[in-house]
């Protein structure tokens, strides 16, 4: 199944691209997508599925759309 | 009401977004610009940048207004923040809230501003003279 991932702030400049559809397994979570990626010791502090804050345990769909969430530095 | 914008915000104009004949306060709180970094200690900081993830930061905003409006029935809220580069001293965010008494007004925008720094999706970077970061909010 396909999912899009997008990248922001220092997990963009890691990855070096904004965006990226990856083919990926049944069964995958948004935190197990994460270390499937970066190898970084410490995790987002949060992830998103969807647009809307969900947790790492969050079992992925097809045609989800995840972002992992570096620590908000807005406002 | 929510929104991002690549221009300087303007102040007066987002407080004019919750007027309201049945308002006697309207408070507004602006996020600026610091030349000290988040993190205390360091060398100064002489300029910002904001990214979003833009369709989550305002669909966030629209949640906080919904709980806003159900925990003050009477206020109205408008929050405007600033992407992209911003000079020290610039406007990074506008919370304007009115509600017919200030004690609510207060209320309202406190709950607001801390809610934002923790869900909304947006990141700061600081520049320095030699060098830049990504800085977390504090608690």
């Amino acid at each position: 199944m396909r999912i899009t991932v997008h990248f922001f702030a220092v997990l963009r400049e890691r990855a070096g691209k904004t965006t990226d559809t990856l083919d990926v397994s049944p069964g995958t979570t948004a935190a197990t997508l994460y270390t499937s990626l970066f190898t970084e010791p410490r995790p987002p502090v949060g992830y998103a599925v969807n647009q809307a804050h969900a947790p790492g345990s969050t079992v992925l769909q097809d045609g989800d759309e995840v972002v992992f969430l570096p620590p908000i530095g807005g406002g | 009401m929510g929104f991002l914008s690549e221009q300087p915000l303007d102040v007066h104009a987002i407080e004019a977004l919750v007027a309201d004949p049945a308002s006697g306060a309207i408070l507004t709180f602006s996020g600026v610009a610091r030349n000290s970094p988040a993190q205390g200690a360091g060398p100064a900081v002489v300029g910002l940048s904001y990214e979003a993830y833009t369709p989550m930061a305002l669909a966030e905003m629209e949640k906080i207004e919904a709980e806003l409006k159900e925990r003050w029935p009477a206020a109205r809220v408008a929050i405007g923040h600033r992407l992209g580069a911003l000079s020290i001293g610039d406007v990074a965010v506008v919370i304007a809230v009115s509600a017919p008494h200030r004690a609510a007004a207060y209320e309202a925008s406190r709950y607001a501003i801390e809610a934002f720094k923790t869900r909304v999706p947006i990141w700061k970077k600081e520049h320095y003279a030699d060098g830049s970061a990504w800085v977390a909010n504090r608690p």
